[in-house]
C-alpha cells in the first residue's frame, strides 16, 4: 500500500460524502463550507497527481477566491436564505437521481473498458525542468493564443461584473413632508396655505361637481377640483340654494 | 496506485453535481454544484496528464479554471441583481417560459 | 352504295327537338303541329328509302352514309356511319309510321296539359334517337342511340313528375336500362379485343377465326343487354312501373319500339349467335321464362296499362324466343315484332282512349259495358284483341304460329319443351286478354259516379283505326309467299339453311288454334256474368303472389337492393371512420404528441437542466452501446 494510495483511499470517500451532504443542506452556507471542503481535497489530489502549481492554484484562486466570493454573495443575499424542502415539481427528484446513477455507471463503465495498451507514463520526465517551468513552456509557446484571450475574458468578465452590479440612482426626487408644506407656504395664495375648500353641501345634493358658496353668495371656483374645471362638468348651485339666504359682502355688511 | 482511481472519482464527483443542479432550488446553491462538476472535469484532465505522460492536461485544467472563475463572477452578479429586483433567489421562481 | 339522306332521318327530329325545347313557352302554340309534321317527313323519306331499296337487286339494296371520323385512336377506328339494310328498314318504318301515328293521337290526348311541347320535344327525340339506334353500323353507334332511346324513356316516363311514385318509376326504368348497358359495353369491349373492329361489317367478316369461348361471352353480354332494354327476365321489374308515363309514351315506346330494341340487338348479332349455341339457348330460355311469367302476371292485373304491359313482356319474351333459334327464327322474330307494334300501340291508345272517356281511371274493375258508348274505341281494340290472341287470318295468328312451328322444329326434348310452352303462353295469352275485354267492354257497368264514358276525338281515333288496319292485314302481308323472310334473308340467313321439320306445320296451327280456344273458354267462364266493382280478396295464395307480380319487386329489393344498401353504408362507413379516421388521427396525432411535448415546456430551469442531463446519457449510452 503505497502513501499515494493510501492518501486515495482516505481522502477520496471523504469527498463523495461532503458533496453529497452538499446536497442536502438547508443553509447555503453549509453547502459552501462543504464544498471547500471538496476543492482542497481536490488540490491535494493534484499534488499527488504531480500537478503541485495546479494544486496551489486551486487552493489559491478556486478556494480562496471563488469561494469566498461565494460567501460573500451569500451573505448579500441573506444567510438565512433556505431552501424549503419541499419539492414542488413532482418525481424530479427521483428521476434526477435515477439519471445520474445511470450516467455515473455509464462513465464508470466506459473507463473500466478503455485500454491503453501500456501503462500510465508518469510526468517524472514532463516535470524534469520543474511543473511550473513545463507549464510555462506551454502556455507561452503552443498555446499562447489561447493564454491572451483567456486574459480578455477575465477583463471582460470583470467589466461585466461591474456593470451587472451598478444600480442606478431613479430621476424622480422624492419629496418629503416637509418639503411640501414648504411649498404651499410659499405658493400662489396664502389663502390656501392650509388646503383649499372642499365642495358645497346641500340639503338636497352634495356631490363634488356643486360649489360651494361664498360669504357673498357666488360659487366659489377654488372648491371644485381643477380636472373639473378643465372639462367643464361644474354644476349649476342655483336651484339647491335657499332664497333668501342673507347675503354679506366683504366688508361684514349685510 | 492505479490513475484510473481518479477518474472513477472524477466521474463520481461529476454525477453528484449533476444531481445537485436538478435538485437544489437556491441559485447560489445550484451554481455551487456546477462548480462542483467543473472541479471533477479538472481532475479528469490532470489524471489524464498524468497517464499521458505530457503537460497538456494540466494546461487544459489551467485554462478550465480561469474560465470558471470568470464564469462564476458574471454569474453571481446577475443573481444579485435579479434578487435585487425580486426579492428571491429561487430558481423555480424565473418560469415565465412555461406552456 | 351510299346515300345522302340517312342523316335526315335523325338530324330532323333532333334539330325539331332541340328547337322545341330552346324556344320555350314562345312555341307552345305551334310546337306540337310542327313536331309532328316533322315526324311525319322522317316516315315520307324512309318510305321513298324502301321503295327505292325494292327496286334495286338483292345483293345491293343496303346503303351505307359515313357521317364523320368519330374516333381514330392507334388501332381503334371508328366512323359515326349509317347502315340502312333490310333489317334497318323494317324497324325505320316501324317506327316513323307508328311514331307519327302516335304523334298525331298526342295531339289529342296532351291538349290540356300545358306541357305539352316539351312531351312532343321529347317525342322528338326519341325518334330520332331510336333511329340512330337501327341505323348504326357499329356497335357504337348502336350504343349511341341505345343511350339516348334510355334517356328519352326516363324523360318520358317521369313526364309528370310532380308526382313522386312517377319520377321513381322513371329512375327504376333507367336503373334497370342501365345494368343491361353494362352487358352493351362489355360486349363492345370484347368485340374490339378479339377483332379489332366494332363495325357490324368488320366484325361479321372476322367471326370465322375468333374462339367459341369469346364470341359465347359477347353472345351473353348482348343477351344482357336486350334483357335490360326489353324488359326480359331478369330485369323486367320496371316495365310495370313504366305505365306511370302518359299513355302514348306506352305505346310508343314500351309497346312498339324501345322495347324492341333488345330484338333488333340480337338478330342484328346473328353472326355471333349463330356460332356461339351456348349463348343462343341462353336466349331461348330467357325468353320463354318471360313469356310464361308476363303472361301470369297479366292475368292478375286490374289495372288495364299494367296488364297491357304484363302483355308486351310476354310477347317480346316469343320475340327473344325465336331470335334464339338462329336463322331459322329470326325473320319470325321480326315479323311477330312488325306485328305486334300494329296491334299493341292499337290496344294502347285504345286504352288511352277508354281512359281519356273515363276521367283516366285505370281500374278495369270501374269499367264494363263500354262497347255502346265507346263504339270506335272498342272495334278498334277488339281487331287488336283478335290479332294478339292469334286468331286467323289476323296479324298475330301468323306471326305467333310460325313462332311456335319454329320452337317444335329446334328437334328434340328442347324443342317440345319449348313449343309446348309457347302453347301454353298462347293458351294463357288468350285468357287474360278477353279477361281484358270481357271486364272493360262488355258486362255489367262499374263506373265511378259522375263518369260519362264518350267517344275520343277524331286525332285520338284515326290513328286506332290505322293501327287497326295493320293489325287486321299485316300479318298476311308480310308472310304470303314467305316475303318477310326472302326479304331478310340476305341479312340473317345469308348460307340459306334447309330448316328442319318436326311436326308438320298444320298440326301446330290446329293446336295454337286450340289453345286459343281454350283459354278464351276459361276466361269466358269466369268473367261472363256480373262482376264486383272491387277484386275478391278471398283468393287463392297463387293469385296473392300473382298480384304481386310474381314477386318481383320483391325480390329485386331483397337480392340487389338491400345487399347494395348494406354494400353503400359499409363503404361509408369506411370512408368514415377508416379514410377520414386515417386523415383525422395524422391530425389527431399531431394534436397529441404536441400536447405531449408541451408538457416539457414546464418554464422550470430544472427540468430543462433534467433534459440536458437525459440527453447527455442518452449519447454517452449509446457510445458505449457501440462500442459493446
Amino acid at each position: 500500500m503505497s502513501g499515494e494510495s493510501a492518501l486515495f483511499w482516505v481522502l477520496a470517500p471523504l469527498a463523495v460524502l461532503a458533496s453529497v451532504a452538499m446536497l442536502f443542506m438547508k443553509k447555503a452556507v453549509h453547502s459552501a463550507i462543504l464544498l471547500a471542503w471538496v476543492m482542497i481535497t481536490l488540490a491535494i489530489f493534484y499534488i499527488a497527481l504531480d500537478a503541485p502549481f495546479l494544486g496551489i492554484v486551486q487552493i489559491v484562486v478556486y478556494t480562496g477566491a471563488v469561494m469566498m466570493l461565494f460567501l460573500f454573495i451569500l451573505m448579500l443575499v441573506g444567510v438565512d436564505s433556505s431552501d424549503s424542502l419541499v419539492e414542488k415539481i413532482k418525481g424530479i427528484r427521483s428521476v434526477a437521481i435515477f439519471t445520474a446513477l445511470a450516467f455515473s455507471l455509464t462513465l464508470i463503465t466506459f473507463i473500466a473498458r478503455a485500454e491503453l495498451g501500456r501503462p500510465s507514463v508518469g510526468l517524472d520526465e514532463a516535470n524534469s525542468g520543474g511543473n511550473v517551468e513545463g507549464l510555462a513552456q506551454y502556455l507561452f509557446s503552443d498555446y499562447v493564443w489561447a493564454f491572451e484571450v483567456i486574459s480578455a475574458l477575465l477583463i471582460t468578465a470583470a467589466l461585466g461584473a461591474m456593470v451587472l452590479a451598478h444600480s442606478e440612482k431613479s430621476d424622480v426626487a422624492r419629496t418629503s413632508q416637509k418639503s411640501r408644506s414648504i411649498a404651499r407656504f410659499r405658493g400662489k395664495s396664502i389663502a390656501t396655505a392650509a388646503g383649499l375648500p372642499g365642495s358645497g353641501v346641500y340639503a338636497r345634493n352634495n356631490a363634488i361637481d356643486l360649489p360651494a358658496l361664498l360669504p357673498d353668495g357666488k360659487p366659489s371656483d377654488l372648491s371644485i377640483a381643477e380636472v373639473l374645471h378643465r372639462r367643464g362638468d361644474v354644476a349649476e348651485s342655483k336651484s339647491y340654494e335657499l332664497d333668501g339666504l342673507p347675503k354679506i359682502d366683504n366688508e361684514g355688511n349685510k | 496506485m492505479n490513475p484510473t482511481n481518479y477518474l472513477y472519482l472524477s466521474a463520481i464527483l461529476f454525477s453528484i453535481g449533476a444531481v445537485g443542479v436538478i435538485v437544489r432550488k437556491n441559485a447560489i446553491v445550484v451554481f455551487m454544484c456546477i462548480e462542483l462538476m467543473l472541479n471533477a472535469a479538472n481532475l479528469a484532465f490532470v489524471t489524464f496528464a498524468k497517464i499521458n505522460g505530457n503537460l497538456e492536461g494540466q494546461v487544459m485544467a489551467f485554462f478550465t479554471m480561469v474560465v470558471a472563475a470568470c464564469e462564476v463572477v458574471v454569474g453571481l452578479a446577475i443573481i444579485v441583481t435579479i434578487f435585487r429586483s425580486r426579492r428571491s433567489a429561487s430558481v423555480d421562481d424565473a418560469s415565465l417560459l412555461s406552456r | 352504295m351510299t346515300s345522302e339522306n340517312l342523316v335526315y332521318l335523325i338530324a330532323l327530329p333532333l334539330f325539331s327537338s332541340a328547337l322545341l325545347m330552346l324556344l320555350g313557352r314562345k312555341a307552345d302554340k305551334w310546337g306540337h303541329i310542327f313536331a309532328t309534321l316533322i315526324s311525319a317527313s322522317t316516315f315520307v323519306i324512309g318510305a321513298m328509302e324502301f321503295f327505292a331499296m325494292i327496286d334495286r337487286p338483292e345483293a345491293s339494296r343496303a346503303v351505307t352514309q359515313k357521317l364523320f371520323t368519330w374516333i381514330s385512336v392507334g388501332t381503334f377506328n371508328v366512323d359515326a356511319g349509317l347502315l340502312l339494310d333490310q333489317l334497318s328498314i323494317a324497324f325505320v318504318l316501324l317506327i316513323t309510321g307508328v311514331g307519327t301515328l302516335i304523334h298525331v293521337y298526342s295531339i289529342a290526348y296532351m291538349s290540356h296539359d300545358k306541357d305539352r311541347r316539351r312531351f312532343f320535344a321529347y317525342l322528338n327525340f326519341f325518334i330520332a334517337a331510336m333511329l340512330l339506334l337501327v341505323l348504326g353500323d357499329s356497335y357504337l353507334n348502336l350504343y349511341v342511340g341505345w343511350e339516348g332511346v334510355g334517356l328519352a324513356s326516363y324523360l318520358l316516363i317521369g313526364f309528370w313528375n310532380q308526382k313522386p311514385e312517377y319520377a321513381t318509376a322513371a329512375k327504376k326504368a333507367f336503373v334497370a336500362n342501365r345494368v343491361g348497358d353494362f352487358g352493351l359495353s362489355v360486349a363492345v369491349m370484347i368485340a374490339f379485343a378479339n377483332f379489332g373492329a366494332v363495325s357490324f361489317i368488320g366484325i361479321e367478316e372476322k367471326v370465322g377465326g375468333a374462339s367459341e369461348t369469346a364470341l359465347t361471352a359477347m353472345g351473353l353480354m348482348l343477351l344482357l343487354a336486350a334483357v335490360g332494354k326489353s324488359a326480359q327476365f331478369p330485369l323486367q321489374a320496371w316495365l310495370g312501373d313504366a305505365m306511370a308515363g302518359p299513355t302514348p309514351v306506352s305505346a310508343l315506346i314500351h309497346a312498339a319500339t324501345m322495347v324492341t330494341a333488345g330484338v333488333y340487338l340480337i338478330t342484328r348479332s346473328n353472326f355471333v349467335f349463330d356460332n356461339a349455341p351456348t349463348a343462343q339457348l341462353a336466349v331461348v330460355i330467357v325468353g320463354t321464362i318471360t313469356l310464361l311469367f308476363g303472361a301470369i302476371i297479366g292475368m292478375a292485373k286490374d289495372d288495364i296499362k299494367k296488364a297491357l304491359a304484363a302483355s308486351t313482356m310476354s310477347q317480346i319474351g316469343y320475340m327473344i324466343m325465336a331470335s334464339g333459334f338462329g336463322p331459322a327464327g329470326y325473320a319470325f322474330a321480326i315479323m311477330h315484332l312488325l306485328t305486334h307494334g300494329f296491334f299493341k300501340a292499337g290496344m294502347f291508345l285504345g286504352a288511352g282512349s277508354v281512359m281519356h272517356g273515363m276521367n283516366d281511371e285505370v281500374n278495369m274493375r270501374r269499367y264494363g259495358g263500354l262497347a255502346k258508348f265507346m263504339p270506335i274505341t272498342s272495334i278498334t281494340f277488339g281487331l287488336g284483341y283478335l290479332a294478339i290472341i292469334g286468331v286467323p287470318p289476323f296479324a298475330g295468328f301468323y306471326s305467333k304460329d310460325k313462332i311456335i312451328e319454329t320452337a317444335f322444329n329446334a328437334g328434340g326434348v328442347q324443342g317440345v319443351l319449348f313449343g309446348s310452352a309457347a302453347l301454353l303462353g298462347a293458351v294463357i295469352t288468350a285468357f287474360y286478354m278477353t279477361r281484358l275485354m270481357l271486364m272493360t267492354f262488355f258486362g255489367n257497368k262499374r263506373w265511378a259516379q259522375g263518369s260519362e264514358p264518350h267517344e275520343s276525338p277524331f286525332l285520338m281515333w284515326a290513328p286506332m283505326a290505322v293501327l287497326a288496319v295493320g293489325s287486321v292485314a299485316s300479318g298476311y302481308l308480310l308472310y304470303s309467299g314467305k316475303a318477310i323472310v326472302k326479304w331478310l334473308a340476305p341479312v340473317v340467313d345469308k348460307n340459306q339453311h334447309e330448316h328442319t321439320e318436326f311436326l308438320p306445320p298444320i298440326v301446330v296451327t290446329t293446336l295454337a288454334v286450340v289453345a286459343v280456344i281454350i283459354g278464351v273458354s276459361i276466361a269466358f267462364i269466369k268473367y261472363r256474368g256480373e262482376l264486383s266493382e272491387s277484386a275478391p280478396s278471398e283468393v287463392s295464395i297463387f293469385t296473392r303472389v300473382t298480384r304481386r307480380d310474381l314477386l318481383q319487386d320483391d325480390a329485386n329489393e331483397f337480392l340487389f337492393m338491400r345487399p347494395g344498401q348494406k354494400l353503400t353504408q359499409l363503404l361509408v362507413k369506411t370512408d368514415e371512420s377508416v379514410i377520414d379516421g386515417a386523415v383525422r388521427a395524422v391530425g389527431s396525432s399531431a394534436l397529441g404528441s404536441a400536447r405531449g411535448m408541451r408538457k416539457l415546456q414546464t418554464g422550470y430551469v430544472r427540468n430543462y437542466a433534467l433534459l440536458i442531463l437525459i440527453g447527455a446519457l442518452v449519447a454517452l449510452f449509446t457510445a458505449l452501446v457501440v462500442t459493446l
